[in-house]
């Protein structure tokens, strides 16, 4: 949970709502792009966030992209993040 | 060297390696007379034992895990409190994984949800927020947890639900903050602390400034670090350098990610959004000042505490952990969980007593993980 993971923003979903679609390791995900927001929106699309929680908290460059998700992976966290994700999308749904 | 060739860059690592126990020699820390050094992440403390650095790193350095796992800081009580609210029919509580299986008084979240309760593990209070707008007849509540990192993303949604008018989403607030938890156990008579890795993830929020007590008030060295096991290393080299230089500063390992003044959105988001609680309970550490945050009275519609009458806003409430377990000494470094009676027999990962078994990121179920502990310290574990 504490953690973050990075993730390439690849469209803008919701301005209103500041939400953007993110690459997390292959898994595509909604992320609230709110705290990296600096200037024009759409110029994020392309670039590598650092995502806690299903928020873009950070730019980060590429290699520290990849760095970041080796070390996650050797922790066992990234894998951990993903099933979370996959559980969120699935809390979604009326209860089993 | 076991784990050495396991590195990105093995040579990088055996080169930090090499320049740790020099300076280590330099200013005489030997096994039996070490520098404590304490890191407060739990996401460091996993990759420390993860890359077994307790271990290449030489007896006179001595890792002390600090109380940054939020999971294992939360009080029984609050699990408690979780329940009750989760249990009430018309709500559907939603929480992070990692706290599923923390033990209550009565019983944790799982066995609440395998009892009845709608309890859904969600990734993000984003997905709590969509549930709310999915099922305007039901109360979604959000167990809100965690430090700084995490504290953005529930002052954000609770504005966004404040602009919607989504009048059936609420927050369970246990936010924390790193630093305060930190002077109390500087604080502590009995706590000899030399120096501290400082958290990467929390410090790319809140900055590197609000640590700058630890160097002027305390003269301890911090450095902020990445979570790399290169990081690590080179962050404990920094703080190595620092006493060995008689300096004490906040210096920052981890500037390709964090900034001097933290990230601007989301301080904003948590100034509008929370105050500080005149005081929170800790897990081991007892009552703290100023080291929880609770909703803003504007955001009172948000706050499942007032809405549900329950936890702070019911009033007096306090909880006995349960019996033989010495999460407290642990988490105060004052004992390896090795040393403590129920660990590995009442105490595991499957079945956990204790919350610092909860987690990966906990100093116990990273020793039961990866086997922490050297070979002269299960032998023979002082009892303080
Ligand atoms: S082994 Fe279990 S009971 Fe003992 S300190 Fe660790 S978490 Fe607490």
């Amino acid at each position: 949970m504490c953690l973050g993971i990075p993730g390439q923003i690849i469209e803008i979903t919701d301005e209103a709502r500041l939400m953007a679609l993110a690459d997390v390791s292959g898994v595509r995900r909604e992320v609230n792009i709110a705290p990296v927001l600096t200037g024009e929106i759409h110029d994020l699309i392309g670039a590598w966030v650092l995502i806690h929680v299903g928020f873009a908290m950070a730019l980060i460059d590429e290699d520290e992209a990849a760095a970041t998700l080796e070390a996650l992976k050797g922790l066992g966290e990234a894998q951990e993040t993903l099933e979370a994700m996959a559980e969120g999308a699935k809390a979604l749904e009326a209860r089993a | 060297m076991k784990y050495a060739e396991e590195f990105r860059d093995p040579k990088a690592a055996k080169a930090l390696l090499a320049k740790i126990a020099e300076i280590t020699d330099e200013i005489g820390a030997t096994a039996e007379k070490p520098v404590y050094i304490m890191e407060i992440c739990g996401g460091h403390t996993h990759a420390i034992f993860r890359y077994g650095l307790d271990k290449l790193t030489p007896g006179g350095v001595e890792f002390i895990h600090g109380p940054g796992c939020p999971v294992c800081v939360l009080p029984m009580a609050r699990v408690d409190e979780c329940v009750e609210i989760a249990e009430r029919p018309e709500v559907i509580f939603t929480t992070f994984g990692d706290a599923m299986r923390v033990p209550g008084q009565k019983k944790s979240l799982l066995q609440a949800k395998a009892d009845g309760a709608d309890i859904r593990m969600v990734y993000s209070p984003l997905d709590a927020l969509e549930l709310a707008r999915r099922n305007p007849d039901r109360e979604v509540v959000f167990f809100g947890l965690g430090f700084e990192t995490t504290t953005p993303s529930t002052a954000l949604s609770i504005q966004q639900a404040a602009r919607e008018d989504l009048t059936n989403f609420s927050v369970f607030c246990n936010h924390i903050t790193v630093p305060p938890p930190i002077k109390a156990l500087l604080d502590d008579p009995h706590m000899m602390l030399d120096g501290f890795v400082g958290p990467g993830h929390v410090s790319m929020v809140i900055g590197t400034h609000p640590y700058d007590f630890i160097a002027e008030d305390y003269g301890k060295p911090i450095v902020v670090a990445g979570f790399e096991p290169l990081d690590l290393l080179q962050s404990v080299l920094m703080v190595l350098e620092q006493i060995r230089d008689g300096r004490a500063e906040v210096e920052n390992q981890y500037a390709r990610v964090v900034p001097e003044h933290g990230n601007p959105v989301s301080l904003a988001a948590i100034e509008d959004v929370y105050e500080m609680r005149p005081s929170f309970e800790w897990r081991g550490l007892g009552e703290i000042d100023k080291s929880g945050l609770r909703i803003r009275d504007k955001y009172s519609a948000f706050d499942a505490e007032e809405k549900f009458g329950i936890g702070y806003a019911a009033g007096e409430r306090s909880v006995e952990e349960p019996e033989g377990c010495a999460c407290g000494q642990v988490m105060t470094g004052r004992l390896k969980p090795t040393g403590c009676p129920q660990f590995g027999k009442g105490c595991t990962p499957e079945m956990p007593l204790g919350a610092l078994m909860v987690s990966s990121e906990g100093a116990c179920a990273a020793y039961y993980q990866y086997g922490g502990a050297r070979s002269s310290e299960v032998a023979s574990e002082p009892a303080e």
